[in-house]
């Protein structure tokens, strides 16, 4: 019989979690509410020794200074409450309290936790309502829906005051998975007509089209798979392949896994009516560019593994190797933004894990773009209100990041309304190793013949079934729940810590991740050195019992990797894991059969010849054509500018500007993320004398006991892309150059990450803007083609989301062209590092970069929702020989501050650094470099806010300004102005015109109120 | 002169053993071992061992049943193959002349294992002014628990850089050793950090009796204070740390070991760092939350076995 045990706060402790529901209640549902109390739940599933229970309660899950505990008995009624709402998972969905109570069960009972009864953890909100706002039981069930809970992965159960008065307790439920005992292959006929094909693709979630389906049709009918099948022991009939075989073949080719757009044939035209043929973007573009870059380079090159891994990695000396990875998580988070977030942080930590021989992690990144989290308006079905979705991937990456222990040291969010389809969830985390481990590069790794394939870490369940096939696809209201699940920080902590020392020891000889696709990716991937593999899907351990063996194989339930260990390593390898409390399994063998062999016990349930499945797949053919929709630049007159042309004006509108939510500070984010675990933090996200200004880069000294520093960057600008990708895709390059520049990268010595997150560009009566979506994407290579060689910066590793959009009926939201570029960089000595904050008064204040008319998608357009088409363009001719310059200045040590111009242009970025510094400025910008077409003065609008790239403010302590001159006037450099103690920021422009004149604390509370915890 | 030998525990979620390790070496720790919790289960390894036990900062089985309770609970029934918990491991530790640092994770295992403040230990050390140390022993049996360190008053966990201030009357053998330390910069990164006493008297005889070494404080006044943000938590009296009556058993919420270097400091660019405190560090490299280790090193080569 189940029990349940309730443990309340004792009264008179604060609420601080009730608090900060009854505020999202009000905040979030604009409900009102008096109070809220919490009550953790613990419902073990079976009955326990006389006492056990009570002792459990008192020993394992009650504080005694602050909580009460009582064994099958309500202690809601200790409370005045309206409702009581029980929120608990889901039969199968992870449960990390649960675990954790099973386990302290089982220490106090003394046995082996799989031999205790489960514990299941739930939570009960009680609701005392507002004396003027009476909750019907209808609300009470919404606020459940829209905040408590997500009902794709918990159930709610709401009570009011009277029912549990009668009833005492509420009855104790633990979640129980109904288990099927019919575990069976099912055989599938291909020999069917083209609709049966499609049909088949649809229903399966396979995400086939017709010619793959009809390309894995052939295969079944070649007379020679049959007699192999045969002489295996198949037991399907001639032209069937078991639903083993069709869903790892699904997995293979999918989208997520074998990026069939980046790979395909391509006719692109341009607007020009120029047409061209492209093989593989990929090919042509991303690994073209690094090619290049690193043929030049020569010795110089620090590239080690680039694009065949995980992960990408680079040199960081002779002795230690740096790894990066980007990934996003954009399809879950849409389903379960907290759930979806949390796996994309812990999933990505996996890519280096299972890189090379394996790194430990060093920092993590996350970047977000999001609708408006203050947008009240009526949703189209299935999606998530903005402020729910954000806080719900902010508390993912919190907690993933956080648990794991690896500094979140960068990231941005960009806000616009086409991300309310699918919002993007950026994650990355970089790795560290040893060159070499044993005498044998890290960054290199085989399974071998022979070699048995073991499985570490969580179990298998249905969670992430389709996760692959399911990203490859456009968001509607069928999309599977099961795509949805919680990451475990902790179970892959200890994993990690058991694999360090395993790595160290040499017990293994190749590893990977099992993410997208499981077990069918990671031993499909892994087989392809020795040849083949002989896999038994029946000693998998499992979270329950019911899973099918196609399940098993493509299932991705989280915190998994999947290693290659020798036969005379395997006995200390377990030994190794049992001690750590890490699960280990070993599922098979690598062998050079040219096969991937699936079995179940004695069954083989699928037999894939390794060249078909990794060979079989033809390139898609693709037309591009580049379709730009015709705008022009608002003029001064249109903007209504000419009435705002006076001080208190522009005032008004950099005030307004410092708090648009593309610039505002993330103060709110930075501070619920450690940023400095590991403690090598050099530069932090928020700089300045109050911590408050925002920095654009991070520093940090992986290697305590030395002064080399690593600098972690990076670059998106969505807005852009609305006038042209090419441009966009160049200035995100570069902004991410130009953060890790100035805070002091050496910029010979910089790698950067790719991940494209697009809108569908294959065309279909739904999606007939497809050839211009792929356009766009032909036009953002191009572009980091063409950079990536003049900055001789390679790319390293990348990924695409090409199925960004949600559907419903006529609704169709598509997320707008959004490249993140990530670089990673070194300094040779952290000590060098320079910050965004004006640090002195009297200093001098230089601009280093010409301002042009540039205004096209600037955010100060946005604010007049225009976007117009003077696109901000990269002039590598300029910027590559000044950014080199500015290094030199920052390794002599002549600048006290460096500050990137970037979202607002030179007013935003002057004002950052003075609030930063918490002093005034006083700037003439009639004195900035500028370009100005036909010698005429660029108009004051462009001065304050053009997006023109490649530009800095400096300043400089006065008797440094000569050396600094000498390095940087041939490269743009201006003194503007100086930094001054009295607090206001000054802008003047020709004849001593006044245009900003502010107290810093005005700029300073307009920065920071905008997004501050408050509005949260 | 004794060997300083130091544990810093690891495993299981807690992940500030390597910079608290390379703190324990960069203070003259002569041998520092990061030790897995599992190898002391499985009795690879043994604290009776070492002099130093240093506690790091994580989240012990996820902080899952309320900040390392799961981690407390593991430790009290936890059994090594000889069927001794590590709470009877620590219980003989404490006995000997040796130290105990619990930072963060840490700091919340020690108060939920009854560790600090334990006034009943002042019965076996009430003479403060004894010159010899060693004779100041913990309590000899296991005081339960007296407080706890709960759920910041924000709701949220938080990672910012706080001001502190000392009692410079405290035992505290890493606050006021060799080296005194007041007006020291840390960061915290915690979301539950807020000291609970079981009682007013609790509370009332930790501060009498000088067993709260450090204080949250507002850099203008010198002040402890419970204003938020210098009080990230809502701490009473700004309480930022414990130490029990022998002054040996230690621990705080705020990071020591992230301040090991100068450039740690968020504002080391703006030439604003504590001088008084500068002095006392071996180079001008050297980051000031490096003085707790110091002051636990002085202490173990003078008095330790």
């Amino acid at each position: 019989m189940p029990h349940r045990i309730e443990v309340i706060l004792k009264p008179g402790i604060k609420e601080a979690l009730g608090e900060t529901i009854a505020h999202r209640i009000r905040k979030h549902l604009g409900k009102e509410v008096e109070r809220i109390n919490t009550v953790e739940v613990y419902t073990i599933s079976e009955d326990l020794p006389s006492g056990m229970l009570e002792l459990f309660a008192k020993e394992a899950l009650c504080d005694p200074i602050v909580q009460n505990a009582m064994v099958n008995k309500s202690t809601a009624l200790e409370r005045d409450f309206h409702w009581a709402v029980d929120v608990a998972y889901r039969p199968g969905v992870t449960d990390n309290v649960g675990r954790t109570a099973r386990e302290a069960l089982a220490l106090l009972m003394e046995l082996p936790v799989d031999q205790v009864p489960s514990v299941h953890h739930s939570r009960q909100y009680l609701i005392k309502c507002h004396p003027d706002h009476v909750l019907s039981a209808l609300d009470v069930e919404s606020i459940a829906n829209d905040l408590l809970g997500n009902k794709l992965i918990q159930s709610f159960s709401v009570y009011d005051r009277s029912t549990i008065k009668e009833m005492k307790k509420i009855q104790p439920k633990a979640p129980k998975i109904l288990e099927s005992t019919d575990v069976f292959t099912e055989n599938i006929d291909l020999d069917v007509s083209d609709e049966e094909l499609l049909r088949l693709s649809r229903e399966r979630v396979l995400a086939l089209s017709l010619e793959e389906m009809k390309q894995i049709q052939a295969h079944y009918r070649r007379p020679e798979v049959m007699e192999i099948r045969r002489h295996k022991g198949l037991q399907t009939r001639d032209g069937e392949a078991t639903d083993v075989e069709l869903e790892c073949l699904a997995q293979t080719w999918s989208e997520h896994c074998k990026h069939k757009i980046f790979n395909a044939d391509i006719t692109y035209t341009d607007e020009e009516g120029r047409t061209e043929k492209i093989s593989s973007l990929f090919k042509t573009y991303i690994q073209g560019a690094t090619k290049e870059v690193r043929r030049a380079a020569g010795e110089d090159d620090i590239c080690l593994s680039v694009f065949k891994d995980n992960a990408g990695v680079v040199k960081l000396d002779d002795e230690w190797s740096l790894v990066f990875k980007v990934e996003t998580h954009n399809s879950p988070s849409a389903l379960d933004p907290y759930g979806g977030a949390l796996t994309g942080i812990v999933g990505v930590n996996r890519d280096p894990f299972g890189t090379g021989k394996g790194a430990s992690l060093i920092f993590n990144t996350d970047v977000f773009c999001l609708a408006s989290p203050h947008r009240r308006k009526e949703l189209p079905p299935r999606l998530l209100q903005p402020l729910r979705v954000l806080e719900g991937v902010r508390e993912g990456v919190e907690h993933g990041g956080n648990k794991s222990g690896i500094p979140t040291v960068n990231g941005a969010v960009v806000f616009d309304e086409r991300y309310l389809g699918k919002p993007l969830v950026f994650c990355g985390t970089g790795g560290l190793m040893p060159a070499e481990i044993n005498g044998k590069p890290s960054h290199e790794k085989a399974a071998c013949n022979g070699d048995y394939i073991v499985m570490v870490g969580g179990r298998i369940g249905k969670d992430g079934i389709h996760g692959a096939t399911f990203s490859s696809e456009e968001f509607h209201e069928g999309s599977p729940a099961t795509a949805v699940q919680i990451g475990d920080p902790i179970t892959q902590k200890r994993m990690f810590d058991m694999l360090l020392q395993a790595r160290d020891k040499g017990l293994y000889t190749a590893i990977t991740d099992n993410g997208a696709g499981g077990l069918s990716s990671s031993v499909g991937e892994m087989a392809e050195d020795p040849g083949g593999a002989d896999l038994d899907l029946g000693k998998a351990p499992l979270k329950y019992s019911s899973l099918q063996p196609w399940e098993i194989l493509v299932s991705e339930a989280q915190e998994r990797m999947t290693l290659a260990v020798s036969a005379d390593k395997i006995e200390s390898f377990m030994e190794l894991a049992r001690r750590f409390s890490v699960e280990a399994t070993i599922l098979g063998t690598f062998n050079d059969s040219g096969y991937f062999t699936v079995r179940y016990n004695e069954n083989v349930v699928g037999h894939l010849p390794m060249e078909f499945l990794h060979g079989g797949l033809p390139p898609m053919k693709l037309t591009a054509r580049f379709d730009p929709a015709p705008e022009s630049d608002p003029s001064s007159e249109e903007l209504w500018l000419s009435a705002e042309n006076t001080t208190g004006s522009w005032n008004r509108v950099l005030l307004e500007m410092l708090s648009r939510y593309n610039i505002c500070s993330k103060e709110y984010w930075i501070r619920q993320y450690d940023h400095e675990v590991q403690g090598g933090s050099v530069v932090k996200p928020l700089t300045g004398a109050h911590d408050d200004g925002p920095s654009d880069a991070a520093v940090l000294r992986p290697l305590l006991g030395s002064m080399k520093a690593i600098v972690v960057s990076c670059g998106i600008c969505p807005r852009y892309s609305d006038i042209d990708t090419y441009h966009m895709a160049a200035c995100a390059l570069d902004e991410a150059i130009r953060n890790a520049v100035c805070v002091g990268a050496d910029p010979s010595r910089l790698s950067a990450l790719d991940n494209f997150c697009w809108s569908d560009p294959i065309k279909s009566p739904q999606n007939p803007q497809g050839p211009h979506k792929l356009a766009q994407l032909v036009r953002a290579n191009k572009a980091l083609y063409d950079l990536c060689i003049a900055y001789g910066v390679p790319l390293i590793s990348g990924k695409d989301s090409m199925k960004n959009d949600y559907r419903s009926g006529d609704i169709r939201i598509s997320v707008p062209a959004t490249l993140l570029v990530s670089v990673l960089g070194i300094m040779e000595d952290g000590r060098k590092a320079v910050t965004s904050d004006a640090k002195k008064p009297g200093d001098v204040v230089y601009i280093l970069g010409q301002t042009r008319c540039e205004l096209g998608g600037s955010e100060f357009l946005a604010t007049k929702n225009r976007v117009g088409c003077s696109v901000p363009k990269v002039r590598p001719q300029e910027t590559v020989p000044r950014y080199k310059a500015l290094h030199k200045a920052i390794t002599a040590g002549l600048l006290r501050s460096c500050h990137d111009a970037s979202d607002g242009g030179l007013a935003v970025c002057l004002a950052e650094t003075s609030l930063g510094g918490d002093l005034g400025m006083d700037i003439d910008l009639s004195k900035a470099p500028v370009q100005r077409p036909g010698g005429s003065d660029l108009p004051p609008e462009v001065m304050l806010f053009s997006e023109s790239q490649g530009r800095f403010v400096l300043t400089a302590e006065p008797d440094k300004t000569e050396e600094l001159e000498n390095i940087l006037a041939p490269h743009g450099l201006s003194r503007v102005g100086l930094v001054t103690d009295d607090s206001i920021f000054k802008m003047r422009t020709t004849n001593d015109k006044v245009l900003i004149n502010l107290p810093v604390s005005d700029i300073r509370q307009a920065f920071k109120e905008a997004l501050s915890s408050e509005r949260f | 002169m004794a060997k300083v030998r130091a544990l810093v525990l690891a495993g299981n979620g807690t992940n500030c053993e390597r910079e608290t390790a390379h703190a324990c070496r960069l203070a003259g720790g002569d041998e520092v071992h990061i030790v897995f919790i599992w190898d002391l289960l499985a009795g690879k390894a043994s604290l009776g061992d070492y002099n130093f036990l240093v506690l790091p900062g994580g989240f012990m089985d996820g902080d899952d049943l309320g900040a390392a309770k799961a981690g407390a609970h593991r430790f009290k029934h936890g059994k090594t193959p000889a069927g001794e918990s590590l709470f009877d491991q620590l219980q003989t530790f404490i006995h000997g002349p040796k130290l105990v640092l619990g930072i963060c994770n840490g700091f919340q295992l020690m108060v939920k294992l009854g560790l600090i403040p334990n006034p009943a230990a002042l019965l076996s050390c009430d003479d403060h002014d004894n010159d010899d140390q060693k004779e100041k022993t913990p309590a000899k049996s296991p005081s339960p628990q007296e407080a706890t360190v709960w759920a910041n008053d924000s709701g949220r966990f938080e990672d910012r850089w706080v001001y502190l201030t000392a009692d410079k009357s405290s035992p505290c053998v890493f606050t006021q050793g060799t080296h005194k330390i007041d007006k020291l910069d840390l960061p915290i990164r915690h979301g539950e950090g807020k000291v609970i006493f079981g009682s007013l008297d609790g509370l009332k005889n930790a501060l009498d009796n000088h067993l709260v070494p450090l204080f949250y404080a507002s850099p203008d006044t010198g002040r402890p204070t419970e204003k938020y943000p210098e009080n990230p938590n809502g701490s009473p009296r700004g309480i930022a740390g414990i130490c029990d009556p022998s002054g040996r058993l230690f621990g705080l919420m705020p990071h020591p070991e992230a301040y090991s270097h100068f450039t740690n400091h968020p504002r080391w660019s703006r030439d604003t760092l504590n001088k008084d405190l500068a002095k006392d560090l071996a180079s001008e490299e050297e980051g000031a939350g490096l003085l707790l280790f110091k002051n636990a090193v002085d202490w173990l080569h003078r008095y330790a076995d």
